[in-house]
């Protein structure tokens, strides 16, 4: 179980290799890495090109925030081994940027966990994107649809 | 007690961080937004009645109507967007 914000890239292989080392219960390992997009396609957004973006997060609250999510993660699924690398600082389009991995003896809870480990990750973190277009620099807006992914996560 | 900005609305205070000694009758998040617009043009920009941002105090996130008693840091920030 483990959480790092770094401003360095990640080697995708070494991390992955070394959260299952030793581990032979794992059974199923999700992954997701998220890289920055070059074009920003949602519609009803803005349509400029995106060349790179600087992530600011808030050291201290950042960690914590990722821990408790990851705690969480851990409650609701049987999980052998988790993940969560995230980058700050100034990246370029086709860069790395987070990377969730999440191991568990069955595939179900790997593929649920990880997939509500990113959903929370989003909009519980504090992280904030400032975009660089032609047009100039942009701070990137909430997104209702990443609210509605979060959400669903939510205990009624 | 120390008072944070970041993203846009770091830029829009001018400042990412300052010292604030707020009057013994500014007791919560709520009331401390408050004091703080009078503060700039900015402040009150940033920090507008309707404006879309949260608070953290001490780095964990809280609610408007949180007590700042014992607060050393408060935190004010848009939407995440992280991910």
């Amino acid at each position: 179980m483990a959480v790092r914000v770094q401003e360095a890239d990640f080697d995708v292989g070494a991390e992955l290799e070394r959260l299952t080392t030793g581990n032979k219960r794992i059974g199923g390992l999700a992954v997701f890495v998220g890289l920055v997009r070059e074009m920003h396609v949602r519609e009803g957004y803005h349509r400029d090109r995106v060349d790179a973006l600087t992530l600011e997060h808030y050291p201290g609250m950042t960690e914590q925030a990722l821990e408790a999510i990851e705690a969480e993660a851990k409650q609701r699924w049987p999980l052998e081994a988790t993940l969560i690398v995230h980058r700050h600082g100034r990246m370029e389009a086709g860069d790395r940027i987070v990377l969730v991995a999440v191991g568990s003896p069955h595939r179900e809870a790997a593929f649920e966990a990880c997939e509500f480990l990113v959903d929370w990750l989003k909009t519980k973190a504090p992280f904030w994107k400032l975009e660089e277009t032609p047009a100039g620099e942009k701070w990137v807006g909430a997104h209702a649809d990443d609210d509605q992914a979060a959400a669903r996560w939510e205990k009624k | 007690m120390k008072v944070r900005y970041f993203a846009w609305m770091k830029r829009t205070v001018g400042v990412a961080e300052e010292e604030v000694a707020p009057p013994a009758d500014v007791t919560t998040v709520g009331e401390l937004v408050v004091w703080l617009r009078q503060k700039s043009g900015g402040h009150a920009e940033a920090l507008a009645e309707g404006a879309a941002f949260g608070a953290a105090i001490d780095k964990r996130t809280a609610t408007f109507d949180a007590q700042l008693a014992g607060a050393h840091e408060v935190a004010f920030f848009p939407p995440f967007t992280g991910g």
